[in-house]
């Protein structure tokens, strides 16, 4: 790896770097702008104007939006996320145990629709134009064209109204066993698994067609390279860049997804957190939520990125 | 030389032939746009009368769709839908696409640090995921009609330059637009006369595309009770209310969801269909 590279990596890094910062800054002023006096809802509707004020400044809700801003960013760099409006709590107390619910989720999802959206893509590719390639094509496109909800709706349908195999809400605190575990993660993950791998196969099966389409590809061909042959040994390793990148940008996907899986199916993480947050309007919890779910989809994408830069061999 | 270009391609835009799925696809938005301007006058009931002794009520004579979880006739309130998703939909793709492709032509045009500030910022931007983005702004601005288009308008904006953009920079090496600017030409004029005839089809294309992004978005909005409020209720929200007769399998929780379907996969599978000279980035 030359200079080059890695200049162009720690460009990438760098641009992430102050993209979160302006995310954030936009975050901020977004959830200042919740309507409604914070101090006067918490105190609720008989507290007296003199005890509104009072806390307004212990809040420090008076100084301007700007210091605010980077007071709380001060906090962030020590760790402190603030304290949650609604309950008085330390806000990352509140996040912590659902960062993790939320982290398995999008892990177990993640383990299931890669291998699942690989072989998909790869062998639907192999076979272009036959009828396995328009199935996997069309329900692919079927999938991504209509709302998360509806594919989680469709799957509680299906497995806990038709087939009672499973329950359609979840609840972590109840898993003792094995088998309550699969029940409680199954509808979540079916649900995230579709939404996810329906972009990944098209992703890679368009990235493995680009590369069958190479010349040295068709050498092989000409060679008298076996179908297999071609596509695992002359094809696969130049494709592995584009594959990379189209799994981590998939992957992106998840963010959107955990909102609604987690509020369909009741799902303790932290978008449920966030989505509630939203409507106590209690800033500080809405912040971190977002702050951690851009930090997820910033490292996501700026990896695909530099993964792209990476197996790019003019650029090596 | 522009001119020779618009003229050509009209005549082969008449004489290509469509593929049967995009012929379907094309009746299907037509069919849901009539209804989107028409749903007043045709619909059997009003959407707020309750109409069935009993709530999420199967398909029947009368209820053709079965009625909610209030008893009332679905098949009036998934017609009245339409309006409220198509509408709001429309109406943001627009504006998305209006101001994005607007930015994107004169960013590619005027070059230098106007095109760096507008480049890093939009890209910012699009790196805070949409739902995410429309959840913290709508929670924000609240969710009226003209809240939820400008917000949903705003999150797509970004997508529309950059695609707008690529395409533009591509046009503005050729010598054609050299020659322009030795002549004098104004960046109106440049944009509007030089730059657009000649990007215009694929950004008519990523319009299709980004309405189906919109769709998708606000009904994911409504679906978690942030987007069109009660009584307003579009495919969305019609999900969200009738959730609850998800363990019957009632019609009144599938069918908006399907309406939401065929209008998301009719636009894709027309945009897919196109042919290829419509739909290519290099036209």
């Amino acid at each position: 790896m030359t200079s080059g590279v890695l200049n162009l990596v720690l460009k990438r890094l760098g641009i992430a770097a102050v993209t979160l910062l302006i995310v954030l800054f936009a975050v901020f002023f977004a959830t200042s702008m919740l309507p409604g006096d914070t101090a006067s809802i918490l105190l609720g509707q008989a507290a007296t104007p003199e005890a509104v004020a009072g806390l307004r400044e212990a809040m420090h809700l008076n100084d301007p939006a700007i210091l605010r801003f980077l007071r709380w960013l001060l906090g962030l760099l020590h760790g402190d996320l603030g304290t949650s409006y609604a309950n008085q709590m330390p806000v990352a107390a509140l996040i912590g145990g659902r960062f993790v619910n939320t982290m398995e989720l999008a892990g177990i999802t993640t383990l299931l629709s890669v291998p699942l959206a690989l072989t998909l893509g790869i062998t639907a590719a192999m076979l272009r134009g036959s009828l396995y390639d328009r199935t996997v094509t069309v329900v692919s496109i079927g999938v991504i064209s209509v709302p998360e909800f509806m594919v989680a709706t469709l799957a509680v349908l299906l497995f806990a109204v038709y087939l009672k195999w499973l329950p359609a809400l979840s609840s972590v605190n109840e898993a003792h066993t094995l088998t309550d575990l699969v029940r409680i993660y199954a509808m979540p993950v079916i649900t995230l698994t579709f939404v996810i791998s329906a972009q990944m196969i098209r992703m890679t099966r368009a990235a493995v067609i680009e590369t069958l389409s190479t010349p040295y590809v068709e050498m092989a061909l000409l060679k008298g390279a076996s179908r297999g042959r071609m596509v695992l040994r002359h094809a696969l390793p130049n494709a592995l860049g584009p594959i990379v990148n189209a799994v981590a940008l998939s992957l992106s996907y998840l963010v959107g997804g955990v909102i609604i899986v987690e509020t369909i199916f009741n799902y303790p993480g932290i978008a449920k957190l966030m989505v509630d947050a939203v409507a106590t309007r209690d800033l500080p919890l809405i912040q971190s939520c977002a702050m951690i779910f851009c930090l997820g989809y910033l490292l996501l994408i700026t990896a695909a990125d530099v993964v792209a830069i990476m197996s790019n061999p003019r650029l090596r | 030389m522009t001119i020779a270009r618009a003229t050509t391609s009209r005549r082969s835009f008449l004489g290509h032939s469509y593929s049967l799925v995009g012929i379907v696809a094309a009746l299907v938005i037509l069919a849901w746009t009539l209804v989107a301007i028409l749903a007043p006058y045709i619909i059997p009931h009003s959407i707020g009368d309750i109409v069935d002794d009993d709530y999420f009520g199967p398909m029947r004579q009368g209820l053709w769709l079965g009625s909610d979880y209030l008893g009332r006739d679905m098949l009036s309130r998934v017609l009245m839908g339409a309006r409220y998703t198509v509408g709001i939909s429309l109406a943001s793709v627009a504006i998305a696409c209006f101001s994005g492709v607007v930015l994107g032509m004169i960013a590619a045009v005027t070059g230098g640090w106007l095109d760096i500030c507008l480049s890093r910022f939009l890209d910012a931007m699009n790196s805070i995921p949409s739902k995410l983005f429309g959840l913290v702004v709508v929670a924000a601005v609240g969710s009226s009609i003209p809240a939820l288009i400008l917000t949903l308008a705003v999150i797509y904006i970004p997508g529309a330059y950059r695609f707008a953009r690529a395409l533009a920079v591509n046009i503005n090496t050729m010598d054609f637009m050299t020659v322009a600017r030795v002549r004098g030409e104004s960046t109106v004029y440049l944009i509007g006369s030089e730059i657009l005839p000649n990007i215009i089809r694929p950004v008519l294309a990523d319009f299709g595309l980004r309405f189906v992004f919109i769709v998708l978005l606000l009904s994911g909005l409504s679906f978690l009770g942030l987007g069109l409020q009660p009584p307003l209720a579009d495919w969305g929200a019609l999900v969200r209310e009738n959730i609850g007769g998800l363990p019957f399998a009632a019609p009144a929780v599938i069918v908006p969801s399907l309406a939401i379907a065929s209008l998301t996969i009719s636009v894709n599978l027309l945009i897919d269909n196109l042919p290829q000279k419509i739909r290519d980035r290099d036209a």
